[in-house]
């Protein structure tokens, strides 16, 4: 399981960017995307914007959940209150989970085993899940609220801080 | 969290220093403060800086009042993230409309910077109008100490709140023109001589928008 993590600004520019992998299930936290993915992951990312939008009205709550899906790739997105956008992409590693899925949606529940069902990532899609990246986003929303907070911190500006990079990956190790 | 600061080579590389406590602002909670109260004489100090600050190289009050308004903006940007994260988590939910964040800035916004809430909310009653809604606030807590000469009656420093108002509006997807407007020792007004009315337009977007998602809902 491998994710990518973005905070896209109000004008559709990236704030900042992480990608990790898990570290449930004796994961080393390392992702495991190719070079090709990880520019692909960019333009899914932003490409999941457009549906964002629309969603953005029809719903109040900040978690909206999977809004989009690539492939093997799922985006959950938490719209902030200042209307800056996390997105986290998450990739299951099953590759024969990941064929299904592409194949016909909504059949990677069927496609994993009984042994990797319980495991968050495995079915993006599942309650477990779903809380989990919710425990994520609501983590990293605090330290983007506090990093935002400082007075130097100029609206729509990339966040560069290692301590919130940190914070990130720590939300990550914990949760994901 | 390993990886926290505590003055590591990779850290002074980078050039910035930590406090020797190794405390940044992540470490400290976002809601301790929620009850904390400022003294009101050194902001009557500090905010009567900031107006003479703004009224260097002004040609008018027009353009001191844009100042004014222009310091306070990115203040609302930053409170509407502040106020909602500090909401109980069944009620974080972002204004959808204008009636929603119009509550929020009279309720939330007001009661954390003045300690109560606003004192009205009007809907423009000019047909010709319907994007302008009216905050009205009785005795504006930035205009407490601040007597206006006679020449420039027109000025009204709270227009410095009515930048954090545009800046709340703008953050929330809601871009509006948001200006104070005094309006004390007139009809209604000779109780409350300092009363302000801050008149917030929005854009006609934001209009077209509402109409589209009342019409869903």
């Amino acid at each position: 399981m491998s994710y990518y993590f973005a905070i896209i600004g109000t004008q559709d520019n990236p704030l900042f960017e992480y990608d990790f992998g898990t570290s449930k299930q004796g994961g080393d936290g390392q992702p495991r995307f190719s070079d090709q993915a990880r520019h692909l992951n960019q333009f899914v990312v932003h490409s999941s914007l457009d549906i964002v939008e629309e969603l953005q009205w029809t719903r109040g709550e900040m978690y909206l959940k999977v809004v989009d899906k690539f492939f093997n790739n799922y985006i959950s997105c938490f719209a902030t209150a200042g209307n800056v956008k996390f997105l986290l992409l998450h990739q299951p590693t099953n590759p024969a989970a990941g064929a299904g899925a592409a194949g016909a949606a909504g059949t990677p529940a069927l496609a994993s085993s009984a042994r990797s069902s319980t495991s968050i990532g495995a079915n993006p899609t599942s309650p477990q899940t779903e809380e989990a990246v919710r425990s994520f986003f609501a983590e990293v929303y605090d330290s983007y609220v506090k990093a935002v907070m400082n007075p130097f911190y100029r609206a729509g500006a990339e966040i560069g801080s290692p301590v919130f990079r940190a914070r990130v990956a720590a939300a990550g190790r914990k949760y994901l | 969290m390993a990886n926290l600061p505590g003055g590591k080579p990779q850290d002074r590389q980078s050039g910035l220093r930590y406090p020797t406590n190794g405390k940044t602002i992540y470490h400290r909670p976002l809601n301790r403060t929620k009850t904390a109260e400022l003294s009101q004489a050194s902001f009557a100090y500090l905010f009567s800086e900031m107006v003479s600050y703004a009224q260097r190289r002004v040609t008018g009050i027009q353009d001191l009042e844009k100042r004014l308004n222009t310091q306070g903006h990115p203040l609302g940007l930053k409170l509407l993230d502040l106020l909602l994260i500090r909401e109980p988590p069944r009620s974080q939910l972002r204004p959808l409309n204008i009636i929603a964040l119009l509550h929020l800035i009279k309720i939330n916004l007001w009661t954390h910077l003045f300690g109560r809430q606003a004192d009205r909310l009007e809907k423009s009653s000019n047909p010709d109008t319907p994007d302008e809604y009216m905050i009205v606030d009785n005795e504006p807590l930035v205009n407490a100490y601040i007597s206006v000469p006679r020449e420039m009656s027109q000025l009204n420093c709270a227009a410095y709140v009515a930048g954090i108002i545009e800046g709340v509006c703008d953050g929330a997807g809601f871009p509006a023109r948001v200006t104070a407007h005094s309006v004390g020792g007139k009809e209604e007004g000779e109780m409350w001589p300092g009363k302000t009315v801050f008149l917030v337009k929005f854009e006609g977007e934001v209009l077209e928008r509402e109409s589209l998602i009342v019409g869903k809902g």
